[in-house]
């Protein structure tokens, strides 16, 4: 089948660019942006003396159409995923807007946690419905979404692993916590916040770290092992559930970091592996908008001996009722209340609408289009593939690098990264810290984006790599097509420069 | 189109049988199965999965999500009287209209050209709350208070090298039981024990006396909450940081925004530090799902540079006279220095940043001043009006915004049966304190805001007259 000229056409982009001033520096003395019901008269007095305020806060006066119109214009400033967004690790999905309507009725916005429990049964229902999802997609025996966030959920696990070791008498005797060098930084850095020290193993020529690696890391100081499977280059270790057996035959429990969970939906769960317990992303794998960052729900799950120590309220249904439970042995709440509950229900839409085959399909999908941009960018002059040796289909997402052409040309990771949002298309992910690879990048195609959008992405980027090659200055001063150019970084941690707020800028800058 | 052939998914353009035969055939693959080649066989689930019926289509999808929230009685059709911790706020309708731009709604990060609006929105989040509060280094939130608290209690033990966190007895429960995780257990390296301050029995304020046998040289930082998670307003706020500061503590200030066109901001006590709630700007409940938390210092090295959260710094760009918004200290975050960084860092509430600054741009302090007598006005209204019911006291009848103690026991009755029979006339009662605050006896924290009118105080109290005469 021969495709269309015009579906090969490369994308063009001019975002938006509207000059608009920071909201501090508008406004006019005595405009109003809402009105109140007038207060009592004597309402000040209601205060005790030493605790009124004594000058007014210095926020900008504006009417409510200017600042409407103010917030339009910064949304249009937002490429976001308005263009083609592959951000490899977080798993770009396709928003329903069906679920995003269902949660902005009072029905779920106009709920309060504290309500009596008779007055939550469909918030309860769709939480627990979408327990049982991810427990028939894990093989786990509860799920519990208070957690904000991945790091939130991985927080959770470790707090969940203190429980279980003081209930054993363990704690403080078993210290360590294990991870590798690419398990996200959330896994070691919750670990560190909750007082274990953390052992990170180091990769071998086979993309994963060696057993005789773990092997010496285990010891009855050992708390846990925290680790993702795959890993976001796309490396599959095999010899995983060798790694859960001998982490419990060592007496320590096993989490699975299923960030990487959209390449093995359907085709391997976190129970026959092994683990103990595991974490979904519902703002990643389940179709919850990530609103540049959350409100996010890292789903945590747990096999039959970790439910006891579960923060609470646990969502149950009993004699055709849902209520909340909260275990004796609970290790009380990682955040209040029970999580973003209007992003369960948008996952909890996003699973039924996809269902079992098309849970399936996606990963199929997400592999696919992974490997055919691949063997696309392995044609790009510039590129190399980390592990090249390697010889096998990646997973869902490939790490890349962009070393050679650096070598070449000066032109570096940020600078494509920044060129290719002259074309609209979103700023792609580099890597987590430490780089393994030189100048990094990591796309996720996902299972929603069309061979077009995919083939015009691997465009792009050729396009910019040749760029790079006739004209490196161009690229390094690149964007010249956003909504603003390119930001001077080097203000953004000297203390005399960097300013958060309004405030620390007119001190800092003076009348700059 | 034949009736079996396989359809397409609406939300996967490759799911088309065409599509993914191309896309085999240009990378030189027979099957998509071929391509799981790194995972064992015996790694393989292969039992399908039991999963509900699928919902591909928008209208049965849409009819079961509603037909489903339909179980719910919420706020807006019942008459509420629930705060502690998550409050019912009016919402400006440009808040939701502004959220649901897809633009950022969507988006994950972008950089600072590509997603410049919403950088500067962020921004404009953390200038208008550092007016709000009086501090100058403001950062990105957390997932909540409690987390607020907990980040910024370490971020307080790391500055003094002191390990002790003195929190007030009437904290939120819920808030508590996260800074203990955020601190303890004792077992742990690196914990912080923590150490309730004991409250005036009359008034609900900070014991100064029961602090000033408690704060040591231990103590990294003295907490304190205005109003209180019982609604109390903390006038003593002054000394309580004369206290802390002569013993080499820092002092802290939990708040909520939403009083802070009318009450002091605690930079104007001298608080070191500043958390508190953002749910209240503009924010709905969403079952507890609207819930945010900040951390605000001044701009200092030694605090910014302990600061876990993702920090929006304004910034020049190439082009003459243009600004744009980019990470400032990212590298000491866990993204940055994975377990040497400061606590973690990740996903959070973002998007809700992006409402709270419309929220607190559309008030101006003019609005913020307006929503906090007006809440002031009704709240003592309905407190009044509630202390007139026989056998019913308010515990701290003066000195409090939003919320106040509705105390029972005298009654015979108790909280739970109380809330049932308003239940059962469209009204949810306070929140019940008997478990959590026991020396309250049958008491229940009624929270009163600007939405709550005349009319519905007065239904509130016909309502608990009717209830308790029975």
């Amino acid at each position: 089948m021969n495709t269309p000229a015009i579906l090969k056409r490369r994308p063009t982009y001019q975002a938006a660019r509207w000059n608009e001033p920071v909201i501090m520096e508008m406004g006019a003395p005595g405009r109003r942006g809402i009105h109140f019901p007038p207060a009592d008269p004597d309402a000040d007095s209601l205060v005790p003396p030493a605790a009124r305020r004594a000058t007014p806060p210095a926020l900008p006066e504006l009417s409510e159409p200017e600042v409407f119109r103010h917030y339009l214009k910064l949304s249009q400033m937002t490429l976001g995923m308005t263009g083609i967004s592959l951000f490899g690790t977080c798993t770009m999905k396709y928003h329903s807007p069906a679920a995003e309507q269902a949660a902005l009725r009072p029905e779920m916005q106009e709920l309060h946690p504290y309500q009596h429990e008779s007055t939550l049964q469909g918030a309860l229902e769709i939480i627990h419905s979408l327990d049982l999802i991810l427990r028939e997609l894990s093989g786990m025996d509860q799920f519990v979404f208070q957690a904000g966030g991945g790091a939130d959920a991985a927080y959770m696990n470790v707090c969940v692993t203190r429980g279980y070791l003081a209930a054993r008498g363990e704690l403080g005797q078993r210290d360590e916590i294990i991870t590798s060098i690419q398990s996200h930084p959330c896994s070691p850095a919750t670990a560190a916040a909750g007082g274990f020290k953390v052992i990170t193993l180091t990769l071998d020529e086979k993309g994963y770290p060696s057993l005789e690696q773990l092997k010496a890391a285990l010891s009855p100081r050992t708390a846990a092992l925290m680790i993702n499977n795959p890993d976001d280059m796309g490396i599959y270790n095999p010899e995983i559930k060798e790694w859960v057996r001998l982490v419990h035959e060592a007496g320590a429990l096993c989490f699975y970091d299923h960030a990487n969970f959209n390449g093995v939906m359907g085709k391997i769960r976190a129970r026959e592996l092994g683990f103990d317990s595991c974490m979904f992303m519902l703002h990643k794998t389940f179709g919850a908008p990530k609103g540049g960052g959350g409100p996010a729900v890292g789903a945590y799950g747990v096999r039959e001996h970790l439910i006891p120590f579960l923060p609470g309220p646990i969502v149950a249904k009993e004699n055709g009722a849902y209520t909340l439970k909260t275990g004796a042995q609970s290790v009380g709440k990682v955040r209040e209340f029970w999580g973003n509950v209007p992003q369960v229900m948008k996952a909890y839409a996003w699973a039924r609408a996809m269902g079992a085959e098309g849970i399936r399909e996606a990963s199929d999908l997400s592999v696919l289009a992974n490997n055919y941009m691949d063997t696309r960018l392995k044609r790009i002059e510039g590129l190399e593939m980390s592990n090249p040796h390697i010889n096998a289909w990646r997973m869902e997402m490939t790490r890349w690098g962009l070393g050679p052409l650096k070598e070449q040309t000066g032109v570096g990771t940020f600078d494509v990264q920044n060129r290719m949002t002259d074309y609209g298309i979103d700023a792609y992910w580099t890597s987590h810290e430490p780089w393994v690879v030189p100048e990094p990048f990591t796309p996720e195609a996902g299972e929603m984006y069309g061979k077009e959008d995919i083939d015009a992405w691997v465009d792009v980027l050729a396009q910019v790599c040749e760029e790079a090659r006739q004209d490196p200055e161009f690229v390094k001063s690149a964007p010249h097509n956003g909504a603003v150019g390119k930001l001077d970084v080097s203000t953004m941690d000297d203390p005399a420069k960097w300013a958060t707020t309004w405030r620390a800028f007119k001190r800092k800058w003076g009348g700059a | 189109m034949t009736a079996n052939a396989p359809v397409a998914h609406p939300w996967m353009a490759n799911s088309v049988p065409e599509i993914k035969r191309q896309m085999l055939e240009a990378i030189g693959a027979s099957s998509i199965e071929e391509l799981y080649q790194q995972i064992p066989e015996d790694h393989r689930y292969r039992a399908p999965l039991a999963l509900p019926p699928t919902l591909s289509s928008e209208q049965e999808l849409k009819r079961h999500l509603l037909w489903t929230l339909a179980k719910n009685q919420d706020c807006e059709r019942n008459l509420s009287f629930l705060g502690a911790g998550c409050w019912q706020h009016h919402v400006p309708a440009i808040c939701d209209e502004l959220y649901r731009r897809t633009e950022w709604l969507h988006s994950v990060f972008g950089s600072p050209s590509s997603d410049h609006g919403r950088n500067q929105a962020w921004f404009e989040f953390a200038s208008q709350l550092g007016e709000l509060v009086g501090m100058e280094f403001v950062g990105l939130p957390v997932y909540s208070w409690g987390c607020a608290l907990g980040h910024a209690a370490r971020m307080a033990s790391r500055i003094t090298g002191r390990r002790e966190i003195l929190v007030p007895r009437l904290i939120c429960p819920e808030r508590l039981s996260v800074l203990r995780n955020y601190c303890e257990p004792s077992a742990m390296r690196g914990h912080s024990a923590i150490v309730e301050v004991g409250f005036d029995a009359a008034t609900g304020r900070l014991d100064l006396a029961d602090l000033r046998a408690k704060i040591s040289e231990r103590t990294a930082v003295v907490y304190i909450e205005t109003p209180s998670y019982l609604g109390i307003i903390e006038d003593q706020g002054a000394e309580i940081a004369r206290i802390a500061h002569g013993k080499g503590a820092l002092f802290m200030a939990g708040v909520d925004p939403i009083s802070l066109g009318v009450l002091a901001p605690p930079a104007d006590y001298g608080a070191d530090i500043v958390v508190g709630t953002t749910q209240t700007l503009g924010v709905h409940m969403n079952c507890g799902g609207g819930v945010g938390g900040f951390i605000a210092t001044p701009d200092e090295e030694r605090f910014a540079r302990e600061y876990n959260t993702l920090n929006i710094s304004i910034g020049r760009t190439n082009r003459e006279g243009e600004y744009a918004f980019g990470l400032s200290l990212f590298h000491q975050s866990s993204y940055g220095m994975r377990e040497e960084g400061k606590d973690w860092t990740g996903n959070s509430v973002y998007m809700w940043a992006v409402v709270n600054a419309v929220y607190m741009a559309l008030l101006g302090p003019q609005g913020f001043r307006d929503v906090g007598r007006l809440i002031l006005s009704r709240c003592h209204a309905a407190a009044k009006r509630i202390a007139t019911l026989p056998g019913v006291k308010v515990r701290f009848p003066s000195g409090f915004f939003k919320e106040f103690v509705v105390d029972f026991t005298a009654t015979g009755r108790t909280v739970a049966e109380i809330n049932d029979a308003l239940r059962a006339k469209g009204i949810f009662g306070g929140k019940d304190l008997s478990a959590d605050f026991p020396e309250f006896g049958q008491s229940a924290l009624y929270c009163v805001t600007e939405i709550h009118t005349p009319e519905d105080i007065a239904r509130l109290h016909a309502a608990l007259a009717e209830v308790l005469a029975r």
